[in-house]
């Protein structure tokens, strides 16, 4: 025998998972609700949608080259995930100028100047959009009217269902709106069914768990009973879906047991609701998963996994 | 229905290249060396020295001590020397080195082919002869099989668990035993039944072996109180507490042996073992081994003597191809990679697994991305990557106090993480440190003489 053994420790196999494999996943669960950003606002979602990509893919590799001076990983589809989910909580009428800002907040601020993917706090895709509501309010809350298919910074806006809900204007708008997406609003987040497609894809492809998604669903029904707010629309309206299956299942910033995961999801949905029905703003969803992304480390600390021979009576 | 075990688990390819290929005759090497430790506990006293001439079955080395086993020759022919012989590690142990001249069996050993189903002897009478054919557990851990069988005090054995589980991919040792030794292993599990006083066993068999379920349950009709019970394919279920789990639904607590559950766990190897040991007065000194590889010729099984050079057994199965990367004694989860090919059969030995160059390497590692794959891959509850963490910061209180010594070092955490870190090296030497500090305590807080 003229060549020499590997000599390592055990187990000498691999699943064969992969980071990238499960960025790229998330990105082909995220197909409808693109092409129903595509078809309810046309142009305006394109141009954003391209922007942030490009810019969040440009400042990774940016930053990495000449600042760390460390591997660049754009290739491991994290950088163009935040870019879609960036995009995807953008109004389409968005000046160009201003995404780029939201992207370079939610790569150089909040990924990489925490070490970088998997040691960041906070959703960088949510630090972005969080920033740019505070920066540029008039622009970030000013939602085109659906179907203005040539449509960019000249759209024509109107009120977002949450916004009628909230200051008590007339409902234009009906539930299949809110599942189909002709409504205004973020340009991810109209439709409900799309998402919900995108969910079954990551659960039948085992990328995420059901548990943090469906206990978000499970607290804002309850809350909303509790402050007399109708159920069906605090689900289906704003970006609660997207926030619950995209935002919130976040492997980096979400607890690592199921338990943590639960008690993060109810808290977020609860969170929601209450910055909804007594907040200054329409929408609570952002500040609820930031919030809960800051509570993650605790929970991770407390709560600890089933363990085997813990709780399970003999018998 | 199927059942199995409630906590983690994942499932490799199963590759069972060598499935359904008869056990054949391993040929007598010109020379054995016979390691005096073979399994868990003390190693064995040599009895004999230089120039001495054994038989087939022969007593070479003495148990020294509860917890070792006796050591039988499994060649005739002459001492050559005793002295250090590399390990499927590379660790220097004291071996027994024998010429091997002819095949001449010790003449207490009932070497025909009929099948002896009357148990003449009572419990303590088996014990005494399980220890004395030097039986050990034959799954890979080779914890004495007598010693188990004598469990302390406080517990009350309630029923046998048979493990014809077989759950790392690759390996077909027990499956094929199975298939071709049915009989002779109900026959032993009535023995073991018989040895602890119970009326009950079960034989948990994998649902990849669908063949092996349909004739032992076939089997297992004419024999009282032996059931066979069908279980989903899921690693790490050969694993002895997940097997008891899996089977009648208990679970050790931590810390806790595995018969204060009522169980007792043997290996469909040990079994067919403890029948040629009790009624056929057969020392263990040969073993089925599976010799395999995606790039091995002919993927066999093989009944081969203890002491036989590895490299004979890669021979007859075609020889090390070109492309090796790495030789493992037993199967890719569990098994160990050996520095090369030239340690020799021990009664633990499954298998002989080779692994081609670019399968053989670790791919990078990247940072943790808390996705949680490991948590629900552990089959023991554990928070792997948080231990990999602790270990390598030496945090060894926190190690400890997250149950870092429950770890049962299947691998599933490091299989299945998809930044390719490597879990289970760091929890393997947290485990080493946590256990060091454990034992210091417990000295320190031990009343003085």
């Amino acid at each position: 025998m003229n060549n020499k053994l590997n000599v390592s420790l055990s187990p000498h196999v691999h699943s064969g998972n992969t980071v990238s494999g499960a960025m790229y996943g998330v990105l082909i669960a995220l197909i409808p609700a693109l092409c129903i950003s595509f078809w309810v606002f046309g142009l305006g979602a394109v141009i954003v949608t391209l922007t942030s990509v490009v810019s969040c893919i440009f400042f990774e590799y940016l930053i990495q080259t000449i600042i760390l001076k460390k591997k660049v990983t754009i290739t491991d589809g994290s950088a163009a995930l935040t870019g879609v989910l960036l995009a995807f909580n953008l109004p389409s009428n968005l000046p160009i100028w201003i995404i780029i800002i939201g992207a370079l907040v939610a790569i150089a601020v909040a990924k990489l100047s925490f070490g970088g993917l998997g040691n960041n706090i906070f959703n960088p895709a949510l630090v972005g959009r969080v920033f740019l509501l505070i920066s540029f309010p008039v622009q970030m809350t000013s939602w085109p009217k659906p179907g203005q298919l040539t449509a960019y910074t000249d759209a024509v806006t109107a009120a977002t269902p949450l916004a009628e809900m909230k200051f008590g204007l007339d409902h234009s708008f009906q539930i299949q709106d809110l599942l189909l997406g002709m409504t205004g609003g973020s340009l991810g987040e109209v439709s409900a069914i799309a998402l919900l497609l995108g969910f079954s894809f990551m659960l039948y492809k085992k990328i995420i768990t059901w548990h943090i998604p469906v206990s978000i669903f499970v607290a804002v029904v309850v809350m909303s009973f509790v402050t007399g707010l109708n159920p069906i629309e605090q689900l289906l309206a704003g970006g609660l879906m997207l926030g619950a299956i995209f935002m919130a299942t976040d492997y980096v910033t979400s607890p690592m047991t199921t338990r943590g995961m639960v008690i993060y999801g109810v808290a977020i949905g609860c969170l929601t609701i209450i910055i909804r029905k007594f907040g200054v703003y329409p929408e609570g969803m952002s500040f609820a998963i930031l919030i809960m992304n800051a509570f993650t480390p605790l929970i991770n600390t407390f709560v600890k996994p089933k363990r085997f021979g813990e709780v399970v009576k003999n018998g | 229905m199927l059942k199995t075990f409630r906590l983690g688990g994942v499932h490799p390819a199963e590759n069972k290249l060598s499935a359904n290929k008869k056990i054949e005759q391993m040929e007598l090497p010109s020379q054995v060396s016979i390691p005096l430790g073979q399994h868990i506990g003390a190693p064995a006293t040599a009895l004999v020295k230089k120039g001495d001439t054994v038989k087939v079955g022969t007593l070479i080395a003495q148990a020294t001590g509860f917890v070792s086993a006796n050591i039988h020759s499994s060649v005739s022919g002459t001492v050559a020397k005793i002295d250090n012989v590399p390990d499927a590690s590379g660790n220097n142990r004291p071996s027994i080195i024998i010429d091997v001249q002819g095949d001449e069996w010790e003449e207490t050993i009932d070497r025909s082919e009929t099948i002896e189903k009357e148990i003449k002897l009572d419990s303590k009478q088996i014990i005494d002869k399980i220890k004395e054919c030097g039986i050990v557990g034959l799954g890979g851990a080779t914890f004495p099989t007598h010693v188990k069988l004598m469990p302390p005090p406080a517990f009350k054995a309630e029923v046998i668990v048979i493990n014809g589980v077989e759950c790392e991919p690759y390996l077909t040792s027990d499956h094929e035993l199975m298939l071709e030794k049915a009989e002779q292993i109900m026959i032993g599990v009535q023995i073991l039944m018989k040895a602890v006083n119970v009326n009950k066993a079960v034989i948990g068999i994998e649902n990849n072996k669908k063949d092996a379920i349909e004739l032992m349950s076939n089997v297992a009709a004419s024999y009282e109180g032996i059931t066979v019970q069908p279980l989903k394919v899921k690693y790490p279920q050969g694993g002895e507490k997940q097997l008891i789990d899996a089977v009648i639904s208990r679970q050790v607590a931590s810390g806790a042996l595995p018969i204060s559950t009522g169980a007792v766990v043997q290996n469909v190897g040990t079994a067919y073992a403890v029948y040629e040991a009790v009624q056929k007065n057969k020392p263990l000194f040969e073993r089925v081994v599976t010799v395999t590889g995606k790039s091995v010729k002919n993927p066999i099984n093989v009944l081969a003597r203890v002491g036989t050079p590895m490299n004979m057994l890669i021979e007859k199965a075609g020889g090390l191809p070109e492309d090796t990367g790495k030789v493992i004694s037993g199967g890719p989860m569990m098994g160990k990679a050996m520095p090369n090919t030239n340690s020799v059969v021990v009664k633990g030995c499954s298998g002989i697994l080779v692994i081609k160059d670019l399968e053989a390497r670790r791919k990078e590692m990247s940072d943790c991305i808390r996705c949680a794959k490991c948590l629900s891959a552990c089959p023991m509850g554990l928070n792997p990557t948080y231990l990999m963490r602790v270990s390598e910061l030496a945090m060894y209180d926190e190690a400890e106090s997250n149950h870092i010594m429950d770890c049962i070092e299947c691998g599933s955490c490091s299989f299945t993480c998809p930044s390719n870190r490597t879990l289970l090296d760091y929890i393997r030497l947290g485990k080493g440190k946590v256990g060091a500090i454990i034992r210091a305590r417990a000295a320190a807080n031990a009343p003085k003489k």
